[in-house]
């Protein structure tokens, strides 16, 4: 098992190659176009403002590389809300690897940033989602969100409903930390190592 | 529904976890590998790793400690103590803490706060905040350089005041450590920390005080908080995670089991 997380320059790529360490997997971090799309799988973590996020990727000319992928990808946090077509977050086009936009929470006077282990609701049958129910709790860090769309693999609720994970063809996300959301997170991490196109 | 978190606090000094009593007289409690993998199986939400050394000596301070946390450890943490500079941040970021947190160095410079926000989001931002009830004045006053007693000193900032400040600044979650609560166990300072909540948009974590359970369904009951730090009563076992979030439960707060 080739993986290989992007190294976008964002902080919390250490959390993620120790996440996937902790499950056997020796992840490669680069930002190598050559390298990633040689990968069986790849990660694209986030951390930070969309708008950096895009300009670093830009930068490292990956943003062709990480759209011609065909095999598993999966972005966790920001690096989810990056596969959308657009953020407001920086106002900023995104990947496009799946429909949707990153709005402002609109969390019904409930405080932002939303911060700690919240609860899923609407898993979807997706390999990624295997073993999960609705009492599971993940750990989120979050200001913008996806909304709710035919693309959502589960969803979580803060004031309103948002997209919790979403998924289209190869290519995925979460919202939340699965690296630093305990047994469940790494739930997720393994479905993902498993997952077969 | 959105978790109240339960908070362990490992007070880290020479790269030992220690615990004093109203910030002094520090007694060595263990090593932090083992301490926060402890404390991550037993159920704690999130940890915070304070380096009490680092404000009040001034000396570059090893953080290796950092990475060998993040490597074990599976639920977020944030580090504070020392971090001066939006290059400090980053480095303890880049080793695989979640957030990072300040306290006197952004006294000394606010603007501090702004810049770590444009580098790292909100969301990484904790803001640290010492606060003194000055019995003679009445009033809520913030300290700084805590960690070390010869050179603990009050602010011109009233609590109310630098709360305020901190918001408009950038900060994504405030910790309000109750100086006169620290370490004797009386229960969170309930007035102070609901006075705070009603201008404190971001989280709020309660710091200071606890001594029983019921100390914990007060806080989160009576002042709203986000989340409850506590040192001593786990480090001393005195309160074992796992039944203080069954009785959590039992009294109705939203808790992760």
């Amino acid at each position: 098992m080739q993986l290989v997380i992007v190294d976008t320059g964002c902080a919390n790529i250490s959390s993620v190659y120790f996440a996937f360490k902790r499950l056997g997997v020796d992840a490669t971090i680069s930002r190598d176009a050559k390298l990633i799309k040689a990968a069986d799988k790849v990660l694209l973590p986030g951390v930070g403002t969309a708008h950096n996020a895009m300009a670093k990727l830009q930068q490292a000319e990956l943003i062709d590389t990480l759209q011609s992928l065909q095999q598993p990808l999966l972005g966790i946090c920001l690096g989810m809300q990056l596969l959308t077509g657009h953020s407001m977050e920086g106002n900023v086009a995104c990947l496009n690897l799946i429909p949707g936009e990153v709005l402002p929470m609109q969390s019904a006077g409930l405080r932002l940033p939303h911060m700690g282990w919240n609860t899923l609701k609407n898993i979807g049958n997706h390999a990624l989602m295997r073993g999960f129910t609705e009492t599971d709790y993940v750990y989120f860090v979050h200001s913008f969100a996806v909304a709710s769309s035919r693309y959502s693999l589960a969803l979580c609720h803060y004031g309103s409903d948002f997209a919790a994970v979403i998924g289209k063809d190869n290519v995925a996300g979460a919202q939340f930390h699965p690296e630093r959301s305990g047994k469940t997170g790494a739930r997720l991490l393994q479905n993902f190592l498993e997952w077969q196109l | 529904m959105l978790a109240k978190r339960l908070i362990p606090c490992l007070d880290v000094r020479d790269g030992k976890v220690v615990k004093g009593v109203q910030f002094r007289n520090h007694e060595i409690i263990g090593d932090i590998v083992p301490l926060a993998q402890r404390y991550a199986q037993a159920g704690a939400d999130e940890l915070v790793f304070y380096d009490i050394t680092a404000s009040s000596d001034g000396r570059v301070v090893d953080k290796s400690w950092v990475r060998r946390i993040a490597e074990v450890i599976d639920i977020p943490f944030c580090v504070a103590g020392g971090i001066k500079t939006v290059a400090d941040a980053g480095k303890i970021l880049e080793m695989g803490a979640d957030k990072i947190s300040v306290n006197s160095p952004a006294l000394a410079r606010p603007e501090l706060i702004n810049e770590l926000n444009h580098h790292f989001g909100q969301q990484c931002v904790v803001v640290g905040i010492d606060s003194f009830f000055d019995v003679a004045s009445g009033q809520y006053q913030v300290y700084q350089f805590t960690g070390d007693e010869s050179r603990t000193q009050k602010t011109q900032w009233l609590t109310r005041d630098w709360v305020a400040e901190v918001l408009k600044r950038g900060a994504g979650e405030i910790v309000l450590n109750c100086m006169n609560q620290d370490g004797v166990r009386q229960g969170y300072d309930i007035a102070q920390l609901r006075s705070i909540r009603d201008i404190c948009t971001v989280p709020l974590i309660a710091s200071g005080g606890a001594g029983t359970m019921a100390h914990f369904t007060d806080v989160f009951n009576q002042a709203d908080v986000d989340g409850a730090l506590a040192a001593s009563v786990f480090h001393k076992g005195i309160i074992e995670i796992a039944a203080l979030k069954a009785k959590l439960i039992a009294d109705g707060i939203s808790i992760r089991p």
